[in-house]
C-alpha cells in the first residue's frame, strides 16, 4: 500500500517536470501532492495531510494557475485555453488520482483506517478517538500523532518560530505587492499583459 | 498494517527531491523552475514528516508546516517577479534574462 503511493508520487512527479505544457504540469504536480498527502495519512500524519492538500494542492496551486492563465491573455485567449486543456490531458493524472482514491477506500472498507480518519475527525478531543474495537490493535502498534499534539508542540516550544514565520508571511505579502505593482511609467493594466515590453530602461 | 519502515519513506523523499533537482536543473521555463523549487520542498518537508512519525514525535509535523509557510511566502514572490519579468521580456527563458536591470540593452 506504502509503495503504491510511493510509485504514483514519483510517476507524477516524473511526468510533472517533463511536460511542455505548464498546465499539464499543474495537473500531474497537483497529483504529487495528492499522493504525498497520502503518504502522511499513511505515516501516522493526518493534520500534515489535510494541510498538504489544502495549502498545497489548493492555495499554491491556485497561485501557479492564476499567473499560468495571465500569462496566457490575450486575443488568442479563447483557443488558447481551448487546446491548454483537451479531453486527453486529463486521463494521466485521472488514473493516478483513482488509484490514490481506490487505495483510501480499500483500507476504509477493511476498517483499517479507522483510527487515522478518527483523529482526522475529531481534531480537538484526544488523540486517540473512539474507535471500533476491532480496530484497536492497529492503533497499538502505529501510534497516530494528531493535531492536539501538534498544535501543543507548536504554541509552546516552537512559539518563537511561529512569530518568525508570520514576519516572514508579512514579508511575502508586501514584497509580492511591491514587486508586482504597476510602475508609474508604463500604463500597462494586468490585463494587457501580452503587449510586448514597454521597453524602457528601468 | 504494519508499520512503515523508515528507511523506505526517506528513500521515497529522496526520490522526489532529486526529481525536482533535476526539474530544475533541466528546465528553462521559469514556471517549470519554481515548480521544481516546490517538488523539492515537498520532499525535504516528507523526511521531516517521516523522522517525526518514527519517533512519533510532533516536532515533524510542526517543521513541516513551517516548510509549507515558507514555500507560500517563495511562491508568492516568485510568481510576482515571474509576472514582471514577463511584462518586461516577451519570454519566460531564463536564458534571456542574464542581464540585471530588467534585461535591456544597457
Amino acid at each position: 500500500m506504502f509503495w503504491l503511493t510511493s510509485i504514483v508520487a514519483i510517476v507524477a512527479t516524473l511526468l510533472a517536470i517533463s511536460r511542455l505544457n505548464a498546465t499539464h504540469a499543474l495537473l500531474y504536480l497537483i497529483v504529487s501532492f495528492l499522493s504525498v498527502a497520502v503518504l502522511f495519512l499513511q505515516l501516522g500524519a493526518p493534520f500534515v495531510a489535510a494541510i498538504e492538500v489544502i495549502v498545497y494542492a489548493g492555495a499554491i496551486m491556485v497561485l501557479f494557475v492564476f499567473v499560468i492563465m495571465l500569462l496566457n491573455l490575450g486575443p488568442h485567449a479563447v483557443e488558447g485555453e481551448r487546446q491548454l486543456l483537451p479531453p486527453h490531458a486529463w486521463i494521466g493524472p485521472g488514473l493516478l488520482a483513482a488509484v490514490l482514491l481506490l487505495e483510501l477506500l480499500m483500507p476504509l472498507s477493511n476498517n483499517q483506517f479507522i483510527p487515522t480518519t478518527g483523529t482526522a475527525k475529531h481534531a480537538d478531543h484526544s488523540t486517540i478517538p473512539t474507535i471500533p474495537t476491532e480496530a484497536a490493535p492497529q492503533l497499538q502498534e502505529r501510534m497516530v500523532v494528531g493535531p492536539k499534539e501538534v498544535g501543543i508542540k507548536l504554541f509552546s516550544t516552537y512559539l518563537l518560530a511561529v512569530e518568525l514565520a508570520g514576519f516572514l508571511l508579512l514579508a511575502g505579502l508586501v514584497g509580492a505587492f511591491h514587486i508586482g505593482r504597476e510602475e508609474p511609467r508604463t500604463s500597462a493594466k494586468p490585463g494587457a499583459m501580452e503587449v510586448p515590453s514597454q521597453e524602457g530602461p528601468a | 498494517m504494519n508499520p512503515i519502515p523508515m528507511e523506505q519513506s526517506l528513500m521515497v523523499a529522496a526520490m522526489l527531491f532529486s526529481l525536482g533537482l533535476i526539474g530544475l536543473l533541466v528546465r528553462r521555463n521559469v514556471i517549470f523552475m519554481l515548480i521544481s523549487i516546490e517538488i523539492m520542498l515537498n520532499a525535504a518537508g516528507l523526511a521531516f514528516v517521516v523522522a517525526g512519525s518514527h519517533w512519533q514525535a510532533a516536532d515533524g509535523q510542526v517543521m513541516f508546516l513551517f516548510i509549507i509557510t515558507m514555500a507560500a511566502a517563495e511562491v508568492a514572490i516568485g510568481l510576482a517577479l515571474v509576472l514582471r519579468l514577463q511584462s518586461d521580456l516577451p519570454t519566460l527563458d531564463v536564458d534571456a534574462m542574464d542581464q540585471l536591470k530588467g534585461g535591456d540593452d544597457a
